[in-house]
């Protein structure tokens, strides 16, 4: 029984079969979006939340038909923005667990905006950022995630646009829940979905997702058998960062307040960074972003931060209960006689 | 004491006029209040800068109030000023152009310095060259005896005892107009009641304002307007914005739904969202969105959730918003959209009223996304006004347009107070049940052509949908080039139907043989009305309608329109509703338009239809 995002839960029995439309699924063969959705509709029955209390909301882009897919309630929106109709929804119902489904186009380029005010509200949303670094949809165009020196459509000499790390943007927009996934995992992304379900404000999670036809190959290094290992490094709390076959690697922390790579063995043990995805502070997260700067290096995989703010809904229905215990429920008649008044006979 | 004549008037028009920072619409507010205690009728218009504290002395740094009283029903601000307050040369300059010839001028001569005479542009004073010869001209130091009537108040700094100078002005006029002054004094001992030195400043600067014109030599009359015979009950003066969020207040009680708004501070609808943030003990959720996109993104969300869902802004918003109306045309889901006009395009004259958005409201979304829109036609009109859309928009599952503007949003008329139990019905009922073979259709229709709305949360009912084009009934999404061509007819229809569930256009032809109708929407009613009047009065005929619904228009409205041999439409923009009109109705409408910031004065419509008759 999950009572973080939104909806009240249910002991009744559900399967990922409760969670299934009768649409169609109609992305490339091949594409990382099956993953993802096949992880989130097995995830749903897991979290007691009934198909019915459930609203997932996208924008435009390939990952934003996900809601025709969900048993759910849902809504294929507009470019950008599906924060902007999700806050309103999830503010106007607080008893409703809502899911934001979008891409690094949708969330970053034209929805930039929307994100990180979303953030900062700490909006009680659950979104799925699925990040191929390319624009599917149009057809091959660069994205905010794209890495310099990228050729595509509307790059043919190679992109000059500086990326987005789309981590450190969340934190630096006061994420109060903010976590990587692969959507190849499933038994990592299922654990990070849960989290993100049981956190009350707003969870963002990138998730690393395959473009098999525009982008294939971008997340290579962190998910094929012979790279991995070396490249992914797992986050998890309470625990030293190491990674690499024989967890030969880890996290040291400088003077300067910066991260770096090391040889374990070079290091004493005490100096390992341990993660901490509680600490308030949120410098040792931001650092923890800027270890990579793309996948095709050693990357964090995990919870960077988990902590608790004030939900921007639950205030708003603070103030609306405090505002009725104090003045009573709202009187019209009263409303209109108030200020000057005078009497025509 | 010297006794003054008092003598009777019927209609006074009174301009207050000074520097940004001088209370001229806090002076201009209060006096209405006193004059609708009093049981006058009355219409204002503020009339200020965009700058909030321009330069002081200058030209564009003005701000103005006019308050048009009388002993009769009033219909506009009045089109010049019988007394003009000015508080500097700046606003003496500015507003005389607004005076009626021979009209009275309070001057506070204090103000009228060099350096002020000079940026005023000014090379001689005034007040003591010949150039105001045509006016009855008061001067009085009134900075000076503010001063002199505050200088016993202990604990008052110079600069706040001069500031009560705005309270001066007003205690003077008041008595000019024999107004009653217990009303101003309660306010000011509770506007100030936190600081009791400037209480007693302000209250010794109006009462001085007020023995001033009783004793001093100066005037020779008072003047009385008796109480006009409105119709009996209790009365108070809205503005049109504080009856915008009254009406929608209201229509969340008549439709049973809360009220969520959702809404990006702009100039001149702001006032809607700082009334409604108030109101949290009547349920409404407020939410300051970032930007004008997600005020209309979160509204579409709160929609979808089952509140009755709004938003306002003015015309730059608008061209942001019409995004989400689009979305939430194709979705059909109830909204209703407040765009308080300004004068544009882009920031335009931010403070300026204009009509200048009737053709966004109609036509501003990409593809074929017909609306309906409506339009109140003065500040009181905007309370049911947004009922109405309220009662369409849920009725229809269809975003709704309110075109209310800069004049209606600030100007105040009394209002006859409405009784809560008089107001329509206007809760629609939600999807509870499937209603098709045990599944949930979105998009089976009604009489109405309108779908069934299902609310999240409603177990069973689970659906998507989007804005991707889609198949009637079942809802799912359809790239069928035939059934695109349906849902385009079909959203058309829906919106065309609504024009069986409005009240025909009414025409007041009281000679039953004008050859000439004057056809008008929005505010421009009092001065439309006001003119029409004065043409009646000089012997001539003249028909007269008001379009208060603008999408669709009333059944009756080309038939009304064929039955002149020639139609006016004056409009506050370049001639949008004329086009409309030509379009629709193949008629020979002629247009005035006039677009300077300000509503029409009724002089200005009265010349052109008597060109005309």
């Amino acid at each position: 029984m999950v009572e973080g995002n939104g909806a009240v839960g249910t002991q009744a029995a559900l399967t990922k079969k409760d969670f299934e439309s009768d649409q169609e699924v109609r992305w490339c063969p091949g594409c990382g979006d099956y993953a993802i959705l096949s992880a989130v509709q097995s995830v749903m029955p897991t979290l007691g939340i009934e198909p019915h209390k459930v609203v997932v909301v996208s924008g435009i882009g390939c990952s934003s038909r996900f809601p025709y897919y969900m048993n759910t309630y849902g809504m294929h929106s507009i470019h950008g923005r599906a924060a902007t109709i999700a806050t309103g929804l999830a503010t106007a119902r607080p008893d409703l667990s809502v899911w934001v489904v979008t891409g690094d186009g949708d969330a970053l380029a034209i929805g930039g905006n929307h994100l990180i005010h979303t953030l900062r509200r700490n909006v009680n949303l659950t979104i799925l950022m699925f990040n191929n670094q390319i624009y599917g949809l149009t057809k091959g165009q660069l994205s905010p995630t794209s890495e310099r020196g990228k050729v595509t459509k509307s790059t043919p000499f190679g992109s000059v646009d500086q990326p987005f790390n789309p981590i450190a943007l969340a934190l630096g927009a006061e994420g109060t829940f903010v976590a990587r996934a692969l959507a190849v995992d499933r038994p990592h992304l299922t654990g990070v979905l849960s989290r993100a379900a049981a956190h009350r404000g707003t969870s963002f999670i990138e998730v690393y997702q395959n473009c098999n036809i525009f982008n294939d190959g971008a997340f290579d290094m962190l998910t094929d058998k012979a790279h991995k290992v070396q490249n992914q490094i797992r986050l998890e709390h309470g625990k030293p960062i190491r990674f690499g076959e024989r967890d030969e690697r880890a996290v040291v922390q400088l003077r300067d307040g910066s991260l770096k790579i090391v040889e374990a063995g070079s290091v004493a043990e005490g100096e390992i960074l341990v993660h901490d995805e509680h600490r308030g502070e949120p410098s040792l997260a931001f650092a923890l972003a800027h270890l990579s700067t793309g996948p095709t290096m050693p990357t964090p995989i995990g919870i960077f931060r988990d902590v608790e703010r004030p939900v921007y809904g639950d205030d708003v229905e603070r103030q609306l209960v405090a505002a009725q215990a104090k003045l009573g429920a709202g009187d019209l008649g009263k409303l209109l006689m108030s200020g000057d008044t005078w009497e025509v006979k | 004491m010297t006794q003054k004549t008092v003598q009777e008037v019927h209609r006074v028009v009174i301009r207050f006029a000074g520097d940004s920072g001088d209370g001229m619409q806090l002076t201009g507010d209060r006096f209405s209040t006193a004059t609708a205690v009093f049981g006058n009728d009355l219409s204002t218009l503020p009339d200020f800068p965009a700058e909030i504290r321009a330069p002081a002395g200058s030209l564009f740094g003005v701000s103005g109030f006019q308050i048009h009283f009388s002993d009769e029903d009033i219909l506009t601000p009045g089109d010049r000023a019988n007394v003009l307050v000015a508080m500097n040369p700046a606003a003496l300059k500015t507003s005389l152009v607004d005076l009626a010839p021979a009209g009275v001028i309070i001057a506070n001569s204090d103000a009228f310095t060099e350096k002020n005479l000079e940026r005023a542009g000014y090379s001689s004073n005034p007040l003591k060259d010949d150039s105001l010869s045509g006016y009855q001209v008061y001067e009085i130091p009134m900075t000076a005896m503010t001063l002199e009537a505050a200088a016993s108040v202990e604990g008052l700094t110079k600069k706040e005892a001069e500031r009560g100078k705005n309270m001066f002005a007003l205690g003077l006029v008041s008595w000019m107009y024999s107004r009653p002054t217990d009303v101003t004094e309660r306010w000011i001992q509770k506007k100030f009641g936190g600081k009791p030195a400037v209480m007693a400043g302000n209250l010794a600067a109006f009462r001085a304002g007020h023995a001033f014109g009783e004793t001093a030599g100066l005037f020779a009359a008072q003047y009385v307007v008796k109480p006009a015979s409105n119709a009996p009950g209790r009365y108070r003066n809205v503005t049109g914005n504080a009856a915008t969020a009254w009406g929608l207040v209201a229509a969340s009680g008549q439709a049973g739904l809360p009220l969520f708004f959702a809404s990006y501070p702009i100039t001149p609808a702001s006032d809607i969202l700082h009334e409604l943030s108030r109101l949290k003990n009547f349920g409404v959720r407020t939410f300051q969105a970032e930007d004008e996109i997600a005020a209309a993104g979160a509204a579409v969300g709160g929609a979808f959730g089952g509140h009755l869902s709004a938003t306002a802004t003015s015309g730059p918003g608008m061209d942001l918003k019409e995004e989400a109306l689009g979305l939430a045309a194709i979705l059909e889901l109830p909204l209703v959209v407040v765009d308080v006009q300004r004068a544009g395009p882009s920031t335009g004259l931010p403070t300026k009223t204009e009509q200048g958005d009737l053709m966004i409201a109609m036509y501003g979304r990409h593809g074929e996304a017909p609306v309906p829109v409506i339009a109140p036609r003065s500040p009181a009109d905007c309370f049911g006004a947004a009922i109405e859309a309220s009662r369409i928009a849920l009725k229809y599952r269809t975003p709704v347009i309110v075109l209310s503007d800069g004049f209606l949003a600030n100007s105040a008329e009394p209002w006859l107070i409405p009784d809560p139990a008089s107001l329509p019905d206007i809760s629609i009922a939600f999807a509870t049940e499937p209603n098709h073979d045990g599944e949930f259709w979105p998009y089976l229709r009604d009489e109405n052509l309108a779908r069934p709305l299902a609310v999240p949360g409603t177990r069973g009912l689970q659906h998507r949908i989007g804005g991707l084009e889609r198949a009637d009934g079942r809802g799912n999404v359809s790239h069928d080039p035939a059934n695109h061509e349906r849902m385009i007819r079909m959203r058309a229809a829906k919106v065309a139907k609504i024009a069986d569930d409005i009240p025909p256009l009414e025409v007041d032809d009281p000679s039953q043989s004008a050859e000439i109708l004057v056809i008008g929407w929005g505010s421009s009613w009092g001065a439309i009305r006001e003119a029409c009047r004065r043409v009646r009065d000089a012997g001539k005929k003249v028909a007269r309608a008001h379009l208060f619904y603008l999408n669709p228009f009333p059944r009756n409205t080309g038939e009304v329109l064929r039955r002149y041999q020639r139609v006016l439409v004056p409009e506050m923009n370049n001639g949008q509703l004329v086009k409309l009109i030509r379009a629709e109705f193949l008629v020979d409408a002629k247009s005035f338009a006039k677009a300077q910031g300000l509503p029409f004065r009724a002089g200005d419509i009265e010349t052109e239809i008597l060109k005309r008759v």
